[in-house]
């Protein structure tokens, strides 16, 4: 049984007016599938019931379930892999140049959903060996829906999850075990911020060095993601660095992005925004692969960024990298079994 | 190739190998793999699970690595084993990945790309 014309005129206009979300006509399906759990789980029958509900009286809880019920929130560890590469072995070395003397650094992934993406982000920087204890990182992360963010807060994740994208030395170094989830260890969870928040209004963010704003913008009519990416711009820094999905640009919407390649991956920058410092080629293997390269990052003297991303490069397809899982430990014993 | 005592597992892993334009070889536990590669084969990568009779999975891993010859192959496991410390353990010994059971298609193909054997 598909809904009424009615109800879903409804649904995709809470949608636009709630979340900036464009539900085209011929989405009913999705409406369908979406919402009758929600349905089910207070009592009605069925989508019918549940609109009719809501149009009978305002009920704000409510709305914002169905809102949140509708959002997609598909995501993976390094989803995508090279924008996070392009991450580790370019972008923060540049920055950690630039910003030398504050030693801060404000990363933020603006549609964090279940939350892989910031702790992907926030696991590049702890194992970063630039990325020494007195630096002050935050990684803030924010979504729409309430619900992901308590997920993400959580930091617990599925065996399927951790399946998914996310390289198994990372798993043993920054996860333990919760009975048969696996949880985010509290050193990468420490350095991420959750809040609530709608790319769609004002919003009042500190200024940011890196910006993932990742699969998200798709779900916006143009007119909308006009007025997002400029409220993005204002966010970035002079000289910061902007991700966004694969199927987004800024191109015809902000012509004050410029795109830039890092490696094999799409960055946009402000026009005109000093020259990054580019390795001459990135590693094409994930970042905790590329890490295998880096020195511990324990270790007092870091590398420089170039001679780091050079040892990387040089082994695109590495033979096994006994023990290089261990590097971050402190178990000296394990990690000097290396070949090396 | 595809190392499980289980025929069953076999037949899934090497399904999905193939549709992601592999060629596979199979077998049943790590002596008859350490025979297949000593008769010549040379994978680009072998999944590996981990409890099999003869010869478990980690002694092939130990097996493989011993032999400069191998270095090359990318190693996998593939396995219901999902104590932290027994996945340390395998990649101690000089296993790439690990992908614990029960897992979908994607998951292999996720791990396949990080590992760069397969492209994005
Ligand atoms: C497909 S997920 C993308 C997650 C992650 N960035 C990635 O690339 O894997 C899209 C997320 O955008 C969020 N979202 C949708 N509309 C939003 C809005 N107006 N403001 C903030 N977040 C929104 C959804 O709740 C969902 O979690």
């Amino acid at each position: 049984m598909t809904i009424t014309a009615g109800a879903f005129t409804f649904v995709s206009d809470l949608l636009q007016q709630h979340a900036a979300i464009v539900l085209s006509p011929g989405k009913e399906y999705l409406v369908e599938s979406r919402l009758m759990p929600l349905a089910r789980q207070i009592g009605l029958d069925d989508v019918g019931a549940l609109v009719a509900r809501l149009q009978s009286r305002p009920d704000d809880a409510l709305r914002r379930q169905i809102v949140e019920a509708m959002t997609t929130n598909e995501t993976s560890f390094f989803r995508d892999r090279d924008p996070f590469n392009a991450f580790s072995q370019a972008i923060l070395p540049d920055l950690c140049k630039e910003r030398s003397a504050t030693h801060r650094l404000n990363v933020w992934s603006a549609a964090c959903s279940s939350g892989q993406e910031p702790y992907s982000i926030a696991m590049s920087i702890v194992d970063h060996p630039l990325m020494t204890p007195d630096w002050q990182v935050e990684v803030l992360a924010t979504d729409l829906n309430e619900e992901m963010l308590e997920r993400a807060r959580q930091a617990r994740y599925s065996q399927l999850e951790v399946n998914r994208g996310l390289p198994v030395a990372m798993l043993v170094r920054h996860f333990e075990r919760a009975e048969t989830d696996w949880r985010v260890v509290p050193a990468v969870r420490g350095i991420v911020r959750f809040k609530q928040l709608n790319l769609a209004e004002a919003f009042d963010i500190p200024q940011m060095d890196v910006i993932f704003l990742r699969n998200v913008l798709i779900y916006f009519r143009p007119s909308t993601k006009v007025e997002v990416l400029k409220r993005v711009r204002r966010i970035l820094r002079p000289d910061g660095y902007l991700f966004l999905g694969g199927a987004e640009t800024t191109l015809g919407l902000d012509d004050a992005f410029e795109r830039v390649m890092v490696g094999s991956t799409t960055a946009y920058r402000h026009k005109g925004a000093r020259p990054m410092q580019m390795p001459s080629r990135l590693s094409a293997a994930v970042a905790g692969a590329g890490l295998s390269a880096l020195p511990r990052p324990g270790s007092t003297l870091g590398p420089t960024p170039g001679s780091a991303v050079r040892g990387v490069a040089s082994a695109s397809h590495p033979p096994p990298p006994v023990g290089w899982p261990f590097q971050a430990s402190t178990n000296n014993s394990i990690s000097s079994q290396g070949r090396r | 190739m595809v190392i499980d005592d289980s025929s069953a597992m076999r037949l899934i892993l090497g399904r999905i190998m193939r549709s992601l334009g592999f060629d596979v070889v199979e077998a049943p536990n790590g002596a008859e793999a350490i025979a297949r590669l000593q008769s010549g084969a040379m994978p680009e990568i072998a999944l590996v699970d981990w409890n099999m009779p003869v010869m478990d999975g980690l002694a092939f891993v130990n097996a493989v690595r011993r032999e400069e010859k191998w270095r090359q192959i990318t190693l996998m496991m593939v396995t219901t084993e999902s104590e932290q410390s027994q996945i340390v353990r395998a990649l101690a010994a000089g296993a790439h990945e690990y992908v614990i059971k029960p897992f979908t298609p994607d998951a292999i193909a996720d791990k396949l790309a990080l590992l760069g054997v397969l492209a994005y």
